[in-house]
């Protein structure tokens, strides 16, 4: 049971976290260690964050996040910078339409599910399910992601999402892809990519930095060459990488192997529309 | 001694379905119908209209005949007869020998299972509750959609809601438009079924495939639905409706996943989904990130979260032998309506043997659903929708009285707007202007007259349900939900009757 209440059918100003945000100028801060419930509950966080971001904030650092779900979920203020601190729970950044989150520790599942536009930075590792159905902005992990990661993610217009992996991905990675690019660098060593990779895959690229099997490809998927258009395309999300995380990233493109679809049209000639 | 072989290659052309019989007497040559027909099942040859093959039955010709010299006769049986060996299994099984695909077909299940409606007949009030002329008395048919508070609190003179309560909808009658994306269905079809929403006072199901720019300005009145293809999802997508529903099955294809072909993915289309032109529309099979009760909580969740708690989340599930305990679990998991989409529901696109074979029939499905949330003291908390094949407004009430308080139709409002459910959809052939992206055929359809002409059907059929509840000496359509003493079953089989918890023909109350 939840301590916090809202008169119904009004705007949401409330008390809700009222002891942890702090405001100077522009810049929030919220301080979770301040809530007098502990751990302070997900419900409460998100609707401080709302606050501070109706107020206008352009950054919102968040100090001490235990495993809080569903954090800036649609939020979309395109100059909002959201510092995270500690270990956000899953869903970070569901539908995220434009701002940039910054996490200082591990990301769980899902972040970046659904995300149109923005950019999602992890200092460490992210989970299964990250970049799940993304149609627009990026994900940079410094680390290792787990499974079913950039699953359906898609593409459209001028929007095009982006993923890079400074460590490894798990099994079905880009599967179902639609669109979209995924990198994976396999930096702390280890193989880089698992089984089924790409499976269902019908657009879109992964770029793998080392070896891929032909077992290791899902149904759909091929290894192609890179044309000179996807070593440009490698060559800046490296550079975003490297600007993100400081780290030194390796540009030797004949490390990089191409995973792409066999077909667009994975389902042509696969019904019969006999009127029997 | 054999028979010489035949030298002729054997094609294995099936024997055509449905042949147009123009009457010569009549026919004014105009060739309105050979240039109607999609299908191009019509031509005009040697100065007359003959049939050139390929008629689905579609009716747009006989429609359009200004002489009224057409019909449409079904071609009688080719084969020979056999009890077990259907013509259409035979058919069946030739179309796949030379095609090697899987047979995909639209709209819902046609083959003969007899509908468990049917054998569901109503009570009546006579002498000791009197029955309500509901032309002179209110019959209340106002419905409300989404989570049911246990409590109300008071604060400072304000009426508080707990965190995790979400408003409810108002609507003018227990009925809401099934989930029909645009894609699936034209621009001006998907319009229609927005404006006779609002028109109507209730919900229209947006489907999956985003929502077009022009249509938010019904947005009051559009439940929109997050699918595991997760298409044209935006924040406005999900802040600016009435309702948000998550769809984890289809009564028509249970277990399977959309598919809308790239031929149908027009630029209008790529837009609307957010995904390149021309590019197979695919929605996986699974919700990638529903593994779970758990999971599933954790996405209502974060849609509750995005939209700040102001509209009802729901989550529809598809009618499947463990209904019941499924739809607990939904709603543990936080959802605040749920809707349930029986056995013979429709589809714009489905294989053959899932459309027919697999599910549970609405009826039973509403039965098991509302029985078990009452077991566990969850039904007054949620509300439950059910659709799936509602032909009439007795299929409405009597979905209502086996448990749902919404029903769902969605091919009702189709054959309202022209369809004839000759189960091309697929094809996106329509001669209708309804089920295709063929901006020709599209523009056949007025979304104002279509409007129109389903808000006349279901003002009749919220009449008809007056004209019930009056009836039954009942004046508000609450108390007919789940009252399943007022039917009495008198089909074959009365284990269905036991396990809908519906009494048999003949037994009373005492």
């Amino acid at each position: 049971m939840k301590d916090v209440c809202k008169p119904k059918g009004h705007a949401h100003e409330c008390d809700c976290g009222k002891e942890c945000l702090k405001v100077e100028g522009d810049r929030a801060v919220i301080d979770l260690s301040l809530s007098p419930a502990q751990p302070m509950h997900y419900t409460t966080l998100n609707c401080v964050m709302r606050k501070a971001m109706r107020r206008g904030c352009s950054s919102i650092e968040l100090k001490g996040v235990m495993g809080q779900r569903y954090l800036a979920s649609t939020a979309s203020a395109p100059d909002l910078y959201i510092a995270v601190h500690g270990t956000p729970g899953n869903d970070l950044g569901a539908f995220l339409n434009g701002p940039t989150i910054e996490v200082f520790g591990n990301a769980q599942d899902m972040t970046g599910n659904t995300m149109n536009s923005g950019r999602i930075i992890v200092h460490g590792n992210a989970w299964d399910v990250t970049g799940l159905a993304a149609r627009g902005g990026q994900i940079l992990v410094k680390g290792d992601t787990g499974y079913r990661v950039g699953i359906h993610m898609k593409e459209f217009g001028g929007s095009r999402p982006t993923m890079v992996i400074g460590g490894t991905a798990k099994d079905y990675l880009g599967e179902y892809m639609a669109g979209g690019t995924i990198l994976v660098l396999g930096l702390g060593g280890g193989a880089p990519v698992g089984r089924s990779l790409g499976a269902g895959m019908h657009g879109g690229r992964i770029f793998v930095r080392g070896t891929v099997g032909l077992e290791q490809l899902g149904p759909g998927a091929a290894i192609v060459p890179l044309s000179p258009d996807d070593e440009k395309e490698v060559r800046g999300l490296l550079g975003e990488f490297e600007n993100a995380f400081g780290a030194e990233v390796p540009g030797e493109m004949s490390e990089y192997v191409k995973v792409a679809p066999s077909s667009s049209r994975p389902f042509s000639g696969y019904y019969d529309k006999t009127n029997v | 001694m054999s028979e010489t072989p035949p030298t002729k290659r054997l094609d294995h052309r099936l024997p055509e379905r449905f042949l147009p019989i123009v009457n010569y007497d009549l026919c004014r040559v105009c060739r309105r119908c050979v240039n109607d027909c999609s299908y191009q099942a019509l031509e005009f040859r040697e100065s007359k209209v003959v049939a050139s093959g390929g008629c689905v039955a579609c009716g747009r010709c006989i429609a359009i005949c200004p002489a009224n010299c057409i019909e449409i006769r079904p071609v009688p049986p080719q084969f020979a007869p056999h009890g077990n060996w259907s013509e259409r299994s035979r058919r069946s099984i030739l179309a796949q020998a030379s095609s090697g695909g899987v047979l995909l077909s639209s709209c819902g299940a046609d083959d003969e299972h007899p509908a468990i409606f049917d054998d569901l007949l109503l009570d009546a009030a006579q002498v000791t509750n009197p029955s309500i002329d509901p032309l002179r008395e209110p019959v209340e048919t106002v419905t409300y959609l989404g989570r049911r508070p246990g409590r109300l609190e008071v604060c400072d003179g304000k009426v508080m809601v707990r965190e995790d309560d979400t408003p409810l909808i108002r609507m003018d009658m227990p009925l809401m438009f099934g989930h029909i994306s645009l894609g699936s269905i034209s621009y001006n079809a998907q319009q229609a079924l927005f404006m006779a929403a609002k028109e109507l006072n209730i919900v229209a199901g947006s489907g999956e495939g985003g929502l077009h720019p022009d249509f938010y300005q019904y947005a009051d009145h559009i439940c929109s639905e997050v699918a595991s293809g997760r298409f044209g999802i935006k924040p406005e997508y999900l802040k600016e409706v009435a309702a948000v529903e998550i769809k984890i099955g289809q009564g028509a294809k249970p277990g399977h996943g959309g598919h809308l072909p790239g031929e149908k993915v027009t630029t209008m289309i790529s837009e609307t989904r957010m995904i390149p032109r021309g590019t197979d529309a695919l929605s996986p099979y699974p919700h990638h990130d529903i593994y779970s009760i758990e999971d599933l909580a954790q996405l209502i969740s974060v849609l509750k979260e995005s939209t700040e708690y102001r509209l009802p989340v729901g989550v529809k599930i598809a009618a499947v032998h463990n209904v019941g305990a499924i739809a607990s679990g939904i709603v543990r998991a936080g959802a605040d309506f749920l809707t349930v989409d029986g056995f013979k529901g429709g589809t714009g696109a489905a294989p053959r043997v899932i459309r027919d074979h697999a599910g549970l029939p609405v009826e039973v499905a509403i039965a098991a659903v509302d029985r078990r949330l009452t077991q566990e003291g969850l039904r007054n908390r949620v509300t439950v929708c059910a659709g799936g094949g509602i032909r009439s407004s007795a299929d409405m009430i009597k979905a209502l009285a086996l448990g749902a308080d919404v029903v769902m139709v969605s091919t009702s409002a189709m054959v309202a707007m022209g369809c004839r459910v000759c189960q091309q959809c697929h094809r996106g052939l329509c001669s209708w202007g309804i089920a295709t992206q063929r901006d020709d055929l599209t523009s056949r359809l007025d979304p104002n007259v279509a409007a129109a002409r389903i808000v006349r059907l279901f003002r009749a059929w919220n009449e008809e349900l007056k004209e019930v509840l009056g009836a039954m000496g009942i004046d508000a359509v609450e108390s007919l939900v789940g009252n399943r003493d007022r039917l009495r079953y008198r089909g074959p089989n009365p284990k269905i009757a036991e396990v809908m918890n519906v009494k048999h023909i003949g037994e009373g109350w005492g």
